[in-house]
């Protein structure tokens, strides 16, 4: 089994959980899908914390995040694949 | 790994079985904890539970009131209790609902002899509760007789990602064991409502879980000034990486395994009346709120999956905390009674976790302190819908 750097909850998911200390900037990192057990590689563009979520591909305004599989926000500013999502570009739709 | 069939517990007068055997100093009011407090040093052995609240509230939040009160010292992990109210109605209102299980309990009013008098009369009772129940001996019962409930707190993405499904994999493993099991959290579902609709048990039940949580959900979107980030999600929950609340209701629900339905709607400390299974209770996010509810309701064991590091306990239910975050697992070992981080490095999978966390909840019932009662963490909080008179 390779080293888990990222992981993923679903298949359907547009992004993962960095579950190493941090990424580093313009790394390589593992990305394991728990659902199918799947091993994916992505290039990290940012230094991304522990526990905090990489972008799996480009979001532009407007676009929704999937994890496990459903819906947990809208992106309120543009994200490029392999940055860091959190609450600067991404919103709740509930309150 | 083999299920065990029994644990050792305390069998109480009406076929409830405990995991504590405490003997209690009950307030009634908030003027009552200072007395309360007093016995409670008086006499070793014994523990006060005060709390901020008991006057002047009137209707549904009033009815509340009594059934924590009431139900927490109902709770089979107290042997007995002493209940101490400043005005006698009130006080024996408390006494006679506790004394309906069998259980030891007498009350104090302090209103026409004050704080001292009640003390000396009160403590000279609660000297022969203690001794009385001391010689209470464990006893082997079947693990059915467990009730677990559940509530996870400073929650990051690994709660929702391992040590909330570990949590999970003990219920699908214990349920069929007919195990009572109880989650809650109302607000915390928000987000998820609709994937957490379709685990109930009927048409019935789904309806009413719907209706409990668009009630919740209405009177946060009434009350709110803006988007509850730092309150829902937590500032510790942002920091741990959680962004809005869908995302932390789906970790959330994670607790409640993978198979098993829900059985019924519970309301704030509602006892429940339908056998083993798995029960929601509508209670706040907010962790020593739910807990106490919890308690109240008659569950005896709590697990508590923490992403940041929550650092709860409660006087009479023993919380055991788990965490799947290497760090607050180094960090803050000693708040955390299972360490299930290797789920992450993949060095263990859920099934192994579940395993873990049946262990030592079997041992916590069977009489093993938690991190959280080495501590003497006891927060007791009561929940109130609305200003008193």
């Amino acid at each position: 089994m390779s080293n888990t750097d990222i992981i993923i909850h679903d298949d359907k998911d547009n992004v993962g959980v960095v579950v190493i200390d941090s990424t580093k900037r313009n790394h390589e990192y593992s990305c394991w899908i728990m659902e199918s057990n799947k091993t994916v590689k992505i290039q990290s563009i940012n230094n991304i914390p522990l526990g905090h979520k990489i972008a799996l591909k480009d979001f532009k305004e407007g676009d929704t995040i999937l994890k496990y599989g459903h819906d947990i926000g809208k992106v309120v500013a543009s994200i490029k694949k392999g940055d860091h999502v959190h609450v600067h570009n991404v919103k709740t739709k509930k309150w | 790994m083999t299920i065990p069939k029994t644990f050792m517990g305390y069998k109480r007068e009406n076929g409830r079985v405990g995991v504590r055997n405490h003997v209690i100093i009950l307030p009634v009011d908030d003027i009552s904890n200072a007395c309360a407090e007093a016995i409670g040093n008086n006499i070793k052995g014994t523990m006060a539970i005060p709390h901020s609240y008991g006057r002047l509230q009137f209707g549904k939040d009033l009815e509340l009131f009594f059934k924590t009160i009431i139900g927490t010292g109902k709770n089979p992990n107290v042997a007995a209790v002493i209940v101490i109210g400043i005005e006698p109605k009130w006080t024996k209102k408390v006494v006679d609902e506790v004394a309906k299980t069998g259980k030891p309990v007498e009350g104090f009013s302090i209103e026409g002899s004050g704080d001292i008098t009640t003390t000396m009369k009160a403590s000279k009772k609660a000297r022969e509760f203690v001794q009385w129940a001391s010689e209470k001996q464990r006893e082997e019962c079947p693990l059915s007789d467990l009730w677990i409930s559940v509530k996870c707190g400073e929650s990051d993405t690994t709660s929702g990602l391992a040590s909330n499904p570990a949590v999970g994999d003990l219920m699908d493993k214990l349920e069929p064991n007919g195990v009572h099991l109880c989650f809650g959290e109302t607000s915390e579902i928000t987000g998820a409502e609709l994937v957490c609709a379709k685990r109930a048990k009927n048409e019935k039940v789904k309806k009413k879980f719907l209706d409990t949580w668009n009630s919740y959900n209405n009177f946060i979107l009434e009350n709110k000034t803006n988007d509850l980030s730092e309150s829902q999600p937590t500032a510790g929950n942002i920091k741990g990486g959680l962004t809005t609340i869908e995302e932390k209701a789906f970790g959330n629900l994670q607790k409640i395994g993978k198979k098993i339905k829900y059985i019924d709607v519970l309301e704030p400390a509602e006892e429940p009346k339908n056998g083993g299974g798995l029960y929601f209770m509508d209670t706040s996010s907010a962790a020593a709120e739910c807990v106490t509810l919890q308690a109240a309701a008659g569950f005896t064991v709590h697990l508590f999956p923490t992403g940041q590091g929550n650092i709860i306990g409660n006087p009479i239910e023993p919380v055991i905390k788990l965490t799947a975050n290497p760090k607050t697992a180094s960090t803050m070992s000693e708040h955390i009674d299972l360490d299930v981080s290797k789920i992450l490095k993949r060095e263990m999978n859920l099934s192994q976790a579940g395993d873990a966390l049946i262990d030592t909840t079997v041992k916590t019932a069977n009489g093993r302190i938690t991190c959280a009662e080495a501590l003497g963490h006891k927060e007791f909080v009561i929940t109130k819908l609305y200003r008193s008179a």
